[in-house]
């Protein structure tokens, strides 16, 4: 209890102070020490991870490894039991804000079932994500009714779905849901883009078509991408961590982590 | 230009739909005051005021398809709204009375006088100004609804729980309207209006006006929400309604907008009781049952949710059928055909009239367009 309380004053003394460690002042996305636990079982264990800004990451793990746990810590859904989060250079304590002012700060987030608003079209889709006020009032008389054709067309562009545009987005395929989604992400430029599998259910064209994509969004957005697609990490060409069990059990190049003998026993079993 | 701007935001049912109300604002006082008793063309006076209170029903449909059917809030107290606007109306008309009461008080309603009371309780002033009552009727509800979804929203109170304690809102304020010592008249309301703006109130000229204002107050209605959903705003509002937490995760204040437009359905709900009361003649502590409100749901289910046209056809059609049905020998069975109908349009017409009919002629476009390019024998869907 003491101990925690500790790291809690640390944690306020590393914001408040500008000589706070170089991790925290580094990092866009600084967690340290995270843990949380459903009815006793503990998803996340003292997680640590640190994500420079501008950086492309890839977040690999098998199933139950706490990877879509992490996201959802980040982006406000899901309270960690005790640990930080810190975002931008440690200037906000992502623990304290609920998703609206997380996203907000410029945390955009891309979901493992793709989730779009399927009664919409696929511009309104666009129109809805794309970065402005979004104030009731700014909706209702203000700026989002002034958002220029263009603007959105360029980001469907980006997308590949400029020729779906007027199409709901319930009625086009899985695939490109998931690139429309992306496409949302685009519209709303955040600083920083949680991408959980994105490739899931794509076939290797899409999938490639996608690691393309999320490299090109990567010049200007830091990204964190969730993925078990091997072959799709190695195109990516970036760091990758690998989580097991919660923590983290290797970090660093694809090679140094699929040579890692833990991360092998982890995957093929015992 | 402007009027271009606005027209461009009705659809074609909708464009109809303001021409009809807007037509019978007119024709129907006009009939009535000029056609001989015998014509075929001649609405009674009866009539008129029947009518009139259907569309206060349908300007209370309107309003509860604005959060019902677009941001996926089931009000199962929006009852409680309509009476609030309503007893707004039921005390300006009271004060009005003055003198001419059966105890000749100047200042106190019979019932005060009744009770024994010697003054006029604090939240009776003023409403002897019909601009202050009118104000009360917006702000009474409005303030509620605001309250109420500031502290429920925040909180995440969705779905039925949600509908849960809407109902229980107007179900607590139908007890407490019940108690004489809220000083509303308790279990008998307020009734025996004489004069409203100065006009008698059973005179025939001021029921004409009475069903004129509440078809164009209709129209307006109708203008402000189909202006509110076509807005980025209301696009929020069904993504809220579809998928909340995601809209959370663009960065959308999901509570802020919700507040909103439950408060501006609630001061529609109160505009549309305000203009029930003078039509009727009473308001009582009846119109908070819980079976109110939810009979509104149904109006709403029937013509269409998320249409606002189809609610007011809905809150219109039930209640002429409830109207045609209760003054029969088959009045006892009303209750379980509005029960019948409810099952009956939810299985056969989840979209409602209006729905299923917007569903029918896309599929019948869609269909023409693509056997145009390729003349096709028309393949005959389901």
């Amino acid at each position: 209890m003491i101990a925690q309380t500790l790291t809690t004053n640390d944690a306020s003394a590393f914001v408040d102070n500008p000589h706070a460690a170089p991790e925290v002042t580094k990092a866009l996305l600084y967690l340290d020490g995270v843990s949380v636990s459903f009815d006793g079982y503990r998803a996340i264990r003292n997680l640590s991870l640190y994500v420079a800004a501008g950086e492309m990451r890839a977040i690999i793990g098998p199933n139950g490894a706490g990877k879509t746990t992490m996201m959802d810590i980040v982006t406000g859904k899901t309270r960690p039991d005790e640990g930080e989060v810190l975002f931008d250079h440690g200037k906000h304590d992502l623990t304290k804000l609920d998703e609206t002012a997380i996203a907000n700060l410029g945390i955009g987030r891309k979901f493992q079932k793709p989730t779009v608003f399927e009664m919409h079209t696929v511009a309104d889709n666009i129109l809805l994500a794309m970065k402005g006020p979004r104030g009731p009032f700014a909706s209702l008389v203000g700026w989002r009714n002034r958002v220029q054709r263009e603007k959105i067309d360029s980001v469907l562009e980006t997308a590949g779905l400029i020729e779906h545009r007027g199409r709901l987005a319930g009625e086009i395929s899985h695939g490109q849901k998931q690139w429309l989604e992306i496409g949302m992400l685009l519209a709303q430029d955040p600083a920083i883009l949680l991408v959980d599998e994105p490739v899931a259910g794509m076939t290797d064209a899409e999938t490639e078509q996608t690691a393309e994509l999320l490299r090109d969004i990567n010049r200007q957005h830091t990204v964190i991408v969730v993925e078990h697609d091997m072959a799709f990490v190695r195109a990516l060409d970036c760091k990758v961590t690998c989580l097991h069990e919660g923590a983290v059990l290797s970090e660093g190049t694809l090679d140094k982590v699929a040579g890692d003998e833990r991360v092998i026993e982890v995957y093929l079993g015992r | 230009m402007i009027i271009r701007h606005l027209f461009a935001r009705f659809d074609r049912a909708g464009l109809l739909f303001m021409l009809i109300v807007g037509a019978a604002a007119v024709l129907v006082p006009l009939s009535n005051l000029l056609l001989p008793t015998a014509s075929p063309f001649h609405v009674p006076t009866h009539v008129v005021s029947l009518v009139g209170k259907y569309l206060c029903y349908a300007i209370l449909a309107l309003s509860l398809d604005l959060v019902w059917g677009y941001c996926g809030i089931l009000s199962l107290g929006h009852g409680a709204f309509f009476a609030l606007g309503g007893y707004a109306m039921g005390m300006y008309l009271m004060r009005q009375i003055g003198p001419r009461g059966v105890y000749a008080n100047p200042l106190l309603p019979d019932f005060m006088v009744f009770l024994n009371w010697k003054e006029l309780p604090w939240f009776w002033y003023g409403f002897d100004m019909f601009p202050f009552a009118a104000a009360m009727v917006f702000l009474a509800p409005g303030v509620l609804a605001f309250l109420f979804g500031w502290l429920t929203f925040r909180s995440r109170v969705t779905g039925v729980y949600l509908s849960i304690i809407t109902q229980a809102m107007t179900y607590a304020l139908l007890l407490a309207f019940f108690r004489n010592d809220m000083g509303f008249g308790g279990n008998n309301g307020l009734t025996d209006f004489k004069d409203i703006l100065g006009f008698n109130i059973q005179a025939q000229g001021t029921r004409l006006a009475l069903f004129s204002a509440t078809a164009v107050a209709l129209v307006l209605c109708y203008v402000l929400a189909r202006w509110m959903v076509t807005t980025a705003f209301g696009k929020v509002l069904i993504a809220v309604r579809d998928a909340e937490s995601r809209s959370r995760f663009l960065g959308y204040r999901v509570e802020h907008y919700k507040l909103v437009a439950f408060t501006v359905s609630a001061a529609m709900a109160g505009l549309a009781g305000a203009l029930y009361v003078p039509q009727v003649g009473i308001i009582n502590p009846s119109e908070f049952s819980p079976a109110n409100s939810i009979e509104a749901v149904i109006w709403v289910a029937v013509g269409g949710r998320g249409t606002l046209v189809g609610a007011a056809l809905g809150a219109v059609l039930v209640n002429f059928l409830k109207t045609w049905f209760t003054t029969g020998m088959l009045a006892p069975y009303w209750l379980f055909l509005l029960g019948a109908l409810f099952i009956g349009v939810t299985l056969a017409l989840p979209k409602g009239i209006v729905g299923a009919v917007h569903e029918w002629s896309d599929k019948r476009r869609a269909r023409r367009k693509a056997a145009a390019p390729a003349p096709q024998p028309a393949e005959q869907g389901t």
